[in-house]
Parts: C-alpha cells; structure tokens; sequence
C-alpha cells in the first residue's frame, strides 16, 4: 500500500460519509411522503396511480406485500425474456442481433430482475439497442427500487407497533424510482457522457486503423460452428485487416443506473473496464462512490424512520470498518504482484497488471473490486479472475459475507438488520435474558424468519457448487487449471445467489447447465431473502414496543458494533472456510512456495 | 390477487416507458447538445476519415511505433466490437507462456535494453482495449523507436513528457501515456 492509495481510500470514505445524512434523509422524507420532492411531483404521481387503479392510502399486510412485489418482478422476467427472444423483428437494432437462445435470455432475465446482472452473453455481440434500454436499463431501476422498498417495509417494521400494515408497494415502488433512482441517474449519465461514456443510437462505426492488424481469423464450418482440427484445437487462417469496429450505444444512460443501483450488468463485455464504459479516473472515482451512495444513505434512513438516529450510525460503523479491512487487502495483495512473471525479467514493482487498466492501475482498481463486491453490484474494472489469489480471495470473500456490508440498495440493509437481530439473540443467549432489538422482542418467529434469510444464500452456494464440480457440465466450463478453477466455479455461485453478478470470468457460463444453475441460485437467492425478510417485517409491526428497561442491550454503542462484525464474520467463517481452503488458499500457496 | 394484477401491469408499463425509453431519450437529447463528441464516442479524424477514438487504443506491433498493451481480445487484438480480457490466473501456465513471448518480442526489437521489464507493456488489459501505457512504459521503449526512426532520444523524452497525463485533478487514478496520439504525433514528427 503506496501514500496514493491511503490518500484513495481516504477521500473515497469522507466523500462517501458526508453524503449520508442529507441524502439519507431525502430517502426517508420521500418513502414517507413529505418534502419537496413529493410535494413537486405529486400531481404526476397521483395520475399514474389513476391509471393503474392504486389507491395510495391502502396499506398492505406483509402477506400481500410479498405477492405484490413477486407479480412485479416475475413481469420483468417476462418483459426482458420477450426483448430478447424477439430482438430481430424489434426496432433499435442496427447490428441485426439475432434473437438470444432460450437458456441464456432466461439466465439474463432472472439475472437482471433480481439485481444481480450476472452475464453469461457479451453485450456488444449480442444485445440490440432496444433490449438493452427497454428490458435491461428499466430492471436496472425496478431490481434496485425492489431492494429498496423491501427495506423500507423492515424499517416500518420496526418503527410501528400493534399494527397490521408495512406501507402499499405501488406507493413504494413508484416514489423510489421518480424521486430518487431517477433523478440521480438522469444528473449522473450526464456527468459520464461529459467524461466520454458514448451516448448514441448509432450503428457500430468502423476506422481506418494506422497498423495493419495480423491475426489467426477462426474456420467456420456451413452452420457457422467453429471448426476443430483431431486434437480439438480450433482451424485458423491468417488474415489482416486495417478496421476497426467500434461498438456504439445508449450507454451512459445504462451505466448511471447500473452504479446507483448497485446492478452492475455492464452495457459491453468488459464492463466498467471499457474505456466507453468508464472512460476517466475520476469518471471510476464516482463510479465507485455510487455505488455505496444508496446503501450507505438507507442506514440514515433507517435511523430516522425508527427515531433514533445512533441506530443507523451503529450499523453504518460496522459496516464501514469491514471495508476498510477488504479494501486494504484487496490493493496489499495486487501490489505484491506475480513472481511468475517477475522470473521473466518484469519489474514486479508495477504489481498484478493482468487484467487491469493502465488508468486505474493497482490502487483503482483493488478498491473497485472490494466496493463491487462487498455492495452487491458486481460491475467491475479489472478482470478479478486474473486476481493473484490472496487478491482474489477479497472479492471472493466480500461476497461470502452475505452482501451486508453496505450490499445491495436495501438489500444490504435489511441483510445487516437481520444480523443485527442475530447479535442480539446471541447477546441474549449469552446473559440469559429475552433478546430485543429496537424495542421489539426478539421471539421464535422472528428467529426462524432470519434463520432461513441467512442459511438459504450459503445452502444455495455450497450445493451449487458440489453439483457443478460433480457433473462434466459443470466441469467441461473451467478455463484455468487447478485450484484456480474450482474457485471460478464457486465464484460463479457465491456471486449468484448473493445476487452480486461479478465473476471469474475465465468460467464458460454461457451454457444450458450454468444458465439453468445460476438461474435458481439468483432467483431464490433473492426473493427466498424477501419473503423471509417481509415476514420478518409483518411479524415485527404488529408487536407491541417495550419500554428500554436496565436490561436492555442498547444497540448503538461499540459493544454492539463489535458483536454484529462478530456475528457477521463468524456466519460467513463458518460456511466457507472448508471452500475457501480449497481454491484461493492452495492456490496462494503454491504460486508462492514452488519458488 | 386480482385487485394487484391490474396495478401492477399498468405500473410496470408506465414505469417502463419512464425508465426505459423517455430517460433514455432524455439522456441522449442532452449529451447531444452538451458533448456531442464525447456521446459520439470520442473520435479521431484525420484528412477527413475517422482513423481511432482517443479513448480506444489500437494494435502496434512496427518497431517504429510505441507499442500499447497486449489485448486478449479474439479473434484480432484491440477489436473493439468485442472486448475482453484474458481471464488467466497467476498460475494459469498459457499466462507464464504469453508474458514470455512478449518479454522476447521486445528484447527481439531492442537487444540491448537491459532495463527492467515494465509490468503493463507485458500483461493483457481489462478489457483488451486500453488506450494508455504507464509513463516508464513509454520511456523504456524510447531507444528502440528512436533507433529505428533515426530521432535523437531528447526529442523522444520531450514528446512523452508532453503527451504524459498526471493524475486528474492530481489525485485520481495514475499517470498514463496515450498510446495512438502519442503516435500520431510521432508521425507527425519531421
């Protein structure tokens, strides 16, 4: 770790913190429906809910709630499903993208209705224009709103007592996305466009490069399939060429959102490693920053809404020195860099530059991976598969902690408060009194709801794994050899059932098998949370808040903080070692005591 | 559950048509006007052809020219239609393999350079089209560009010092060289 990256790191946090409050309590303001914003949108907000029939005051029991979010999610499915089975008779598409197969457009559509963004397809080669905005860009906002909400619904959980409702969904959904997600994404793509993200519906433009590029151009066979010669390699021809395609696209506008909402699916292949994607260091600095923007935002937000603002600022703590631990690691172990290499004569003092931008370097690019992954976003601007291994074990492991520490737009959070109740059941357990959290006892229901939104993510990820490394199909995707590629294997499911969507991206996973696997560890590694989550909620409101008594735990102090980093990293300890031990662990130490 | 599947399909429609199609036109609209360059994708123009983006590097393999980094894109190097990186780990042996050939290319084009091997002029970038080179990148190619050009060194030096960008704003992300203008001016140079 240079002076460069302390100073990085730094300023990213006191950037980062100062944002919190005010934004914060903008969040809180509009979900109750108070402020400016509201008050200026009001007129257009009570049309819409005119013509969709939302009477605003209903409020909803935790029951119906679910159902309401799950028929809106399960009509994204549909909607980004259709875009691409039917992209070739639809307009916006200047490159004739054909139609994606059914396994993929089913992976992408679960993939971007459940915040994930997982990719198994390459955007520029596959995506037409109308797809990506109509179907990808809108899941971007409903996939982040939905977190959000879910939230909100907690908080008011917590907040109410004796009461049967958690808020109207409708209601929810709708002010998120026009008060907040949109607002800040429209300032946000302009701001990318200015530092050169492209913003076009151009066709892809060619150049006359100043080289002539010499190059081994693939055989194709009369379907189109690559040609293999006995040994399985594939049948080249030589051939030059002096142009150069450049894809196009309406990308700014996709990439604002992609951030804000912690999606991350990237409009092209390589993501926020594009130079059109993320053209400028500072264009990456606010990258980064929004993505925890949000996350970091709601733990004020929550503070507010349960009226005692130290809450938040408790939960907001533990999860800011988690961070700062991953991130530090993250940029030690890529400095190192690769002795490999340095027995060839490189001068190891650049550190791991494989995979990395000579714009970003070690220092922007270690702190991105650890931002992605720990806040379930999953964009990236270094490829993490080529992450020494130690390297790699930070994202890797961020993920593995369930996507609390600042995680997902309101996923993150109610991940967190759900630790958070069980610090203090363990807390309880320990002094022999009935846990309680915010003025809510903590009883046998409650239990079993956060029992089954933390194990169902681990129980998705451990299974999905042993199935994979168990079948040739799962095999038959690994590009590295050795431990390395049992960990793209267990990345590939860790980032999808914790709805991250970054990846090792050596692994093949544009196949029915990883397609149909992913799938079900994203779709029930988001919506198993919810439902549990929303129980949680209903359970919580109709209880009747008790007084703070001299036994009560205050939960707003370092004692707590301590016991939910505790909690946190011994849930996440406690399911992954074994796995860890296996890839990133052995791969450490053979690359570093073989010389 | 009748009384939520009318609310939710308008709403998804409308919210749709919001987030979807009326942002994004938005979006267009104004960058059109404020930075129609930078929308259009940053494009070089020379004698009236477009020849590159100034944010997208360019294969260079001549002796003449500063080379940029190797590119894992497929089937050709620096093909902007479809990006990637390599995706190899560190102890992936088809990587200890590429860096070698790379490492003998350029000792091949500049036998007597005995500098050490700066680690971004022999590894594949993100995202197999990174317009940039670190500035030491840049320097340790100087002798062989300036032998084959026939440039005294000095002037070489000067024109990377004027086409080496700091840190924006001097604090964020790292000191770089472009490695297509930088070229171009090499061209340029009498």
């Amino acid at each position: 770790m240079n002076n460069h990256a302390w100073l990085m790191l730094g300023l990213y946090l006191t950037i980062l913190l100062l944002t919190v409050k005010p934004l914060g309590s903008y969040i809180a303001d509009v979900m109750e429906g108070r402020g400016f914003a509201p008050r200026l949108g009001g007129g257009f907000e009570a049309l819409l809910y005119r013509l969709c029939g939302i009477r605003k005051d209903e409020e909803m029991g935790w029951l119906k709630y679910v159902f309401a979010i799950l028929i809106f999610n399960v009509l994204g499915v549909l909607a980004v499903y259709a875009l691409q089975r039917l992209q070739v008779w639809l307009p916006l598409n200047p490159q004739s993208m054909a139609n994606v197969s059914a396994d993929s457009s089913f992976n992408t559509a679960i993939s971007f209705a459940t915040n994930t963004n997982w990719q198994g397809y390459a955007g520029e080669s596959s995506m037409s224009y109308l797809t990506q905005m109509l179907g990808l860009t809108v899941q971007n906002f409903f996939s982040a709103a939905t977190g959000i909400v879910v939230v909100i619904a907690l908080i008011r959980g917590f907040a109410r007592h004796t009461a049967k409702t958690i808020g109207n969904a409708w209601v929810d959904l709708t002010r998120i996305t026009l008060y907040v997600l949109l607002p800040m994404s429209l300032v946000f793509a302009i701001f990318l466009v200015g530092q050169g993200v492209i913003q076009n519906f151009d066709g892809y433009k060619d150049v006359t490069t100043i080289e002539v590029t010499k190059y081994d151009n693939p055989k194709v066979d009369a379907a189109g399939q690559p040609l293999k010669d006995e040994k399985g390699n594939a049948v080249t021809a030589p051939a030059t060429t002096q142009t150069q395609t450049l894809a196009m696209g309406p990308v700014a506008s996709q990439e604002a959102i992609k951030m804000l909402g912690t999606n991350g699916g990237g409009f092209f292949n390589a993501n926020s490693a594009h130079p059109y994607e993320n053209p400028t260091p500072l264009a990456n600095f606010l990258q980064m920053l929004a993505i925890f923007l949000i996350p970091a935002a709601l733990c004020f937000t929550f503070g507010r809404m349960v009226g005692d603002t130290r809450q938040g600022w408790a939960v907001l703590a533990a999860m800011t020195l988690m961070f700062v631990v991953m991130a530090v690691a993250a940029m030690y172990f890529e400095q190192q860099g690769n002795p490999q290499l340095g027995k060839l004569g490189v001068d190891m003092a650049g550190g791991n530059m494989e995979g990395k931008e000579a714009r970003f370097g070690i220092t922007d690019s270690g702190l991105f991976a650890t931002i992605t992954t720990l806040a379930s976003c999953g964009a990236v601007n270094a490829m993490h598969d080529s992450f020494m291994p130690l390297g790699g074990l930070v994202p890797l492991t961020s993920m593995m902690l369930g996507e609390v520490v600042f995680g997902g737009v309101g996923s993150g959070l109610y991940g967190m408060l759900v630790f958070a109740i069980m610090a203090v059941f363990i807390a309880g357990l320990m002094i022999g009194r009935t846990p309680e959290y915010l003025g809510k006892k903590i009883e046998a229901y409650e239990m079993k709801m956060v029992s089954i939104a933390i194990l169902v993510t681990p129980l998705l990820v451990l299974l999905g794994t042993a199935v994979a490394v168990m079948v040739a199909d799962g095999i038959a995707g690994i590009a590295n050899p050795g431990a390395h590629g049992f960990s793209e294997i267990l990345y590939a499911f860790t980032s999808a059932a914790n709805n991250n969507g970054s990846a090792f991206a050596g692994l093949s996973a544009n196949t029915p098998f990883y397609n149909i696997m992913t799938a079900i560890a994203m779709w029930f590694g988001r919506f198993g949370v919810i439902v549990a989550v929303l129980a949680l909620a209903g359970g919580l409101a109709a209880k009747k808040r008790i007084a703070v008594s001299a036994g009560t735990m205050p939960t707003h102090g370092a004692l707590f903080v301590t016991l939910l980093i505790g909690t946190v990293l011994l849930v996440g300890a406690l399911n992954y070692v074994p796995a860890l031990a296996l890839g990133p662990v052995i791969e450490h130490l053979v690359l570093f005591t073989t010389h | 559950m009748n009384n939520l599947l009318r609310p939710a399909i308008s709403l998804f429609v409308l919210l749709s048509v919001m987030t979807g199609i009326v942002y994004p036109l938005v979006v267009t609209g104004i960058a059109q006007v404020t930075f129609p360059e930078q929308a259009g994708g940053s494009l070089i123009v020379k004698d009236g052809k477009p020849i590159g983006s100034a944010l997208i590097g360019q294969s260079f393999t001549d002796p003449k020219y500063f080379w940029g980094r190797p590119s894992a894109t497929s089937p050709q190097s620096y093909n902007a239609a479809a990006s990637s990186g390599s995706n190899q780990g560190p102890l992936n042996p088809a990587l200890t393999d590429a860096v070698k050939g790379r490492v003998d290319a350029l000792k091949a084009a500049d036998p007597t350079n005995n500098n050490p091997i700066p680690a971004d002029l022999v590894t594949a970038s993100a995202s197999g089209l990174d317009p940039h080179i670190s500035p030491v990148a840049a320097a340790y190619q100087i002798a062989r560009v300036a032998k084959t050009r026939g440039l005294p060194l000095e002037r070489l030096t000067a024109l990377i010092a004027q086409h080496t960008q700091g840190r924006q704003w001097g604090v964020f992300g790292e000191p770089r060289v472009n490695v297509l203008k930088l070229n171009l001016a090499l061209d340029s140079m009498r």
